[in-house]
């Protein structure tokens, strides 16, 4: 099993019993499964999966769905009565539905040219095999975890005025939507590529050659095997880009002029700068009924479109690209990825080390001298330290948050256990694993504020505490954890277990034997997404009034919004060291990777 | 499977349980002991260290900051929590924002020590001493000398100068629905011409090529050929900043040139004043108390020019070389009251919008 499936970015394979899962591909056409219940009485089943599901329903409860509500509440009752004309009030401003048409449409666009661009990344990563390849496909998620003030500044070195778009060929987009459209496939690249790339290089090449031995043209065979059988994952990316894009916030501040506003920037000038916190509060409510229309188009579109496929290990199928076709195909993928990630990146540590004295680590001196006096200036120590504390803390309560959350979606229900009730349970699961979808979806500045005026009271005052940036974090950091630990975790044959207590096993030494060594690289895997998210996150932590611990992300925005030449280069040294490690993780994960595609 | 199902359940169990531990130990809602006090501010607030460590040598109160996001940002979260404050003492409304946490009762009153030695007409509420001044800060359009001189033109001086011919194309400004410095643009304009006189300042401004970039950072990194980060490759000489950015070109430069390499053009300036306030419903009211006195004192005052680039409210506070030698004071800039600019500012920005933006 590849891991691209696992990720974020791959709500398909969460969507369970119809997609094939793991098991179903190691053990072939799924026969009738033993009954769970006869390892397990039912009812202590039922138990276990309550357990399991309150850890992850009191988390979004508290830090979540309690917040969004109170702010969302706080606009939209006035002394006691609730003021739903609001809605309509606000619904029918033409400068906010031209907001919602232009957010809808930059979405779909962006999505679009995502696709178009990536998808040929796709296949050249699934299919051939070339040097750096890792490495490479470490690099495009670079972007994805940056957060997108540096994302942005990054995307300006390259299409802004002056950027090396401008100096080449004399191209500038600075103010044009196409700006926004390019650095939205900047950022979502690697979602296109590690979904459907990783899908994609475990398809079984021989099946399309089946049929063109049977005659049906390339194209043909192309469009009758490979394409509905890539659809499914193919339509996922399409809904996480699509998701990510729709909810833009910082790529349209920097790049998109005052002309230019989605949703989330909208609601953050409603809340942030004018408190009108009903217009924000109808605003946020558009947003969360566009965003769960969204996930319920997906989940239906997922059930039409199932079937069963015969995958192979990924290595067997990629191979040196022969012929001028391929290589020219290679070429033009590696050239897309050159001008829209490897540039912009190269541009931004450039500058980092580009002083006004010629190339030399002045910014990064300036950065170590400047902290010991003052308290603006982060020493980039100490704001790596308290980015990597505040990211490990994250990524423990996003496992275990996430992890309790993925074994629950996997607990028999599931596996299909004749008789009433599995339907109904079926859509509740269903359900839940959308629900911890939402704050990907949901405005930075809602979650902020709405931890501002709902955890406020003892014993749940966590306003001034530190807590509250890894937990908001954490938000962020679960929906990956889910989608990489549940096909893992569906993964795991029972009748391992079974044989292993046949053998004689205690269940604690049968977990420890069978479960954990199958679960554990997954949950390196999800771990290592968690942090690496939770590292870029920037957001929510910024309206959150912090105790004076910088993370990365906050202490270069900080930076940024100061004249004088000196911090711009120390906030590109500081966006360096940011990539640095982010790219480190990455990297550490790529290992892992491969390791696991031997194994299953 | 449920092994593991329950491990994780317990260890969620302790995760949230030491969340909370950790939560009531660090002390909730601001300074739990009396030993402490908070600031509660935006994310430009700056100090050194030597002399914020000196206050809490001499004063025995441990210093905790909070910083909110931007100045919008920090003062509407301080209006949200009124009366259940995160901390003791805010920093950062301006006189932009400044009627909004007043009308709501955010603020308590203090007279804080050294009020005496700040001009009369700096302070927003002399009768109760609910806010007390701590900076100003001069928004002015900035040109890039080498530019002008260049082209053998005098930079522009006023607000007027701006719409003749000769500055056609020239100048970029901030998003005043969204950019701070772009507001006091658009409050400069307001005050020069009056409420009714200012539509047609900016219909003027916009046929002589005025452009509108999102943010102060994109305008003045990327647009204004005077900034160094721009590295010569901006394509406006003239921006809306701030009367201290010239300074702040030369800070930290290794061979300080003879004069900064961008001027103000003083005529175009807009005021504004930062204050500080007592939480109303703080935890610690005196550590507040001596935390105001504090930003007051001379030592602090001393210290903000080269920490905030702002301009300190004693008017016995000496300003550090750099500001006298690079920076201008501007006599008479304008300004708009606080409780004006409360009822009108929607309004204005909407109008504002449609003429410079759409």
């Amino acid at each position: 099993m590849d891991l691209a499936r696992r990720e974020v970015a791959a709500p398909d394979a969460a969507d369970a019993p119809e997609v094939p899962d793991v098991a179903d591909l190691v053990r072939g056409p799924a026969g009738p499964e033993p009954d769970a219940t006869a390892v397990a009485p039912r009812s202590r089943v039922g138990w276990v999966r309550l357990a399991l599901m309150a850890v992850p329903a009191a988390f979004f409860a508290v830090f979540f769905g309690y917040p969004v509500v109170a702010i969302v509440g706080r606009g939209l009752r006035e002394g006691g009565q609730w003021q739903l004309g609001r809605i309509g009030q606000v619904l029918s401003d033409p400068d906010i539905l031209q907001v919602v048409w232009f957010t809808l449409w930059q979405a779909a666009a962006s999505t679009a040219l995502t696709l178009a661009l990536a998808l040929p990344g796709a296949y050249v990563f699934a299919r051939f095999d070339f040097p750096g390849k890792r490495m490479l496909r470490a690099v495009v998620t670079v972007p994805f975890v940056l957060p997108t003030v540096v994302v942005g500044s990054a995307f300006l070195a390259l299409a802004g005025r002056g950027g090396v778009l401008d100096e080449w060929f004399g191209v500038r987009l600075d103010t044009s939507v196409w700006a926004i459209l390019l650095a939205h496939v900047f950022f979502n690249y690697a979602v296109v590529v590690r979904t459907v790339g990783g899908l994609w290089s475990q398809l079984d090449p021989r099946q399309e050659e089946a049929a063109r031995v049977l005659g049906a043209g390339r194209l043909t065979a192309w469009r009758r095997v490979t394409l509905p059988a890539l659809a499914p994952s193919v339509a996922a990316a399409a809904l996480i880009v699509f998701l990510f894009t729709f909810t833009s916030f910082g790529v349209i501040q920097v790049l998109g002029g005052p002309r230019y506003a989605t949703l989330e920037v909208e609601i953050y000038r409603q809340t942030a700068t004018l408190l009108d916190l009903p217009t924000a509060a109808v605003l946020t409510l558009v947003q969360f009924a566009a965003v769960a229309a969204l996930l319920a188009v997906h989940a239906w579109s997922l059930r039409k479109r199932e079937s069963a496929l015969s995958l192979v290990p990924a290595e067997h199928t990629a191979r040196r690209p022969a012929g001028a076709g391929q290589w020219v195909l290679l070429c033009s993928v590696l050239g897309v990825i050159l001008v829209l990630t490897v540039v912009p990146l190269l541009v931004l540590v450039q500058r980092a080390f580009g002083g006004p004295d010629g190339y030399g680590l002045t910014f990064f001196r300036a950065l170590a001298a400047q902290s010991d006096s003052a308290t603006f200036v982060v020493a980039p120590v100490e704001a790596v330290g308290n980015s990597l504390a505040y990211a490990a803390v994250a990524t423990v309560i996003a496992l275990v948050v996430g992890g309790s959350a993925a074994a629950a979606l996997t607990l028999p229900d599931t596996r299909r256990r004749p008789g009433g009730g599995a339907f109904g349970l079926a859509q509740l699961v269903r359900g839940f694993d959308a629900l911890l979808m939402l704050p990907l979806g949901t405005s930075a500045v809602t979650v902020g504020f709405g931890f501002l005026v709902a955890l406020d009271e003892p014993p749940l005052d966590l306003r001034s505490t530190w807590i509250l940036v890894p937990l908001a974090q954490a938000l962020v950091g679960v929906p990956f954890v889910i989608r990489t630990m549940l096909p893992v975790l569906r993964a795991v044959d029972v009748r391992l277990r079974e044989a292993a207590a046949v053998l004689g096993a205690s269940p604690l030494r049968a977990w420890r034997e069978v479960d954990f060594p199958l679960v554990r690289r997954a949950l390196v895997v999800a771990a290592g997404f968690a942090f690496t998210v939770s590292l870029g996150e920037f957001g929510a932590t910024v309206f959150i009034a912090r105790p004076d611990a910088p993370t990365l992300p906050v202490a270069v925005a900080r930076m940024l919004g100061r004249a004088g030449e000196s911090y711009y280069g120390q906030a590109m040294a500081l966006s360096t060291i940011l990539m640095l490690v982010c790219a480190g993780v990455l990297l550490a994960l790529e290992r892992v990777r491969i390791d696991r595609q031997g194994e299953l | 499977m449920k092994k593991h199902a329950r491990r994780a359940a317990a260890a969620t169990t302790a995760v949230l349980t030491l969340a909370l531990l950790a939560t009531a130990c660090g002390g909730s809602g601001g300074s739990g002991d009396a030993k402490t006090v908070t600031l509660v501010t935006h994310d430009s607030f700056a100090v050194s260290k030597p002399v914020l460590k000196d206050f809490e040598k001499r004063s025995g109160y441990k210093v905790k900051v909070l910083r909110g996001g931007d100045a919008g940002a920090a003062v509407n979260q301080a209006v949200l929590n009124k009366g259940n404050p995160q901390g003791d003492v805010f920093f950062g409304v301006d006189n932009t924002l400044l009627s909004r946490p007043l009308d709501k009762g955010v603020f308590a009153p203090y007279k804080a020590k050294g009020l005496d030695k700040v001009p009369q007409r700096l302070q927003a509420d002399p009768d109760k001493h609910r806010v007390t001044p701590v900076d100003t800060g001069d928004v002015c359009v900035n040109y890039d000398r080498k530019w002008f001189a260049d082209k053998k033109l005098d930079p522009p001086r006023t607000l007027d100068d701006l719409t003749k011919p000769r500055y056609k194309n020239l100048l970029v400004t901030e998003d005043a629905a969204g950019s701070s410095p772009g507001l006091a643009f658009l409050l400069a304009s307001v005050a020069e011409f009056g409420e009714d006189g200012w539509q047609g300042y900016w219909k003027k401004l916009r046929a002589n090529g005025v452009e509108v970039a999102s943010s102060w950072e994109q305008a003045y990194n990327d647009r204004f050929t005077g900034s160094r980060e721009g590295k010569g490759k901006g394509d406006k000489p003239l921006v809306v900043s701030y009367a201290s950015s010239p300074p702040a070109e030369v800070m930290g430069v290794e061979n300080p040139p003879e004069k900064a390499p961008t001027g103000v053009a003083k005529g175009t300036c807009f005021r504004q004043t930062e204050y500080a306030g007592l939480l109303s419903g703080a935890e610690n009211t005196k550590g507040g108390k001596a935390l105001l006195d504090f930003l007051l004192s001379k030592r602090f005052q001393e210290d903000l020019p080269l920490q905030m680039f702002v301009n300190p409210v004693r008017e016995d506070a000496r300003l550090p070389k750099l500001f006298s030698k690079y920076g201008e004071t501007v006599d008479d800039p304008a300004t708009v009251a606080p409780k004006k600019i409360a009822e009108h500012r929607e309004q204005w920005i909407k109008t504002w919008t449609s003429l410079a933006v759409k």
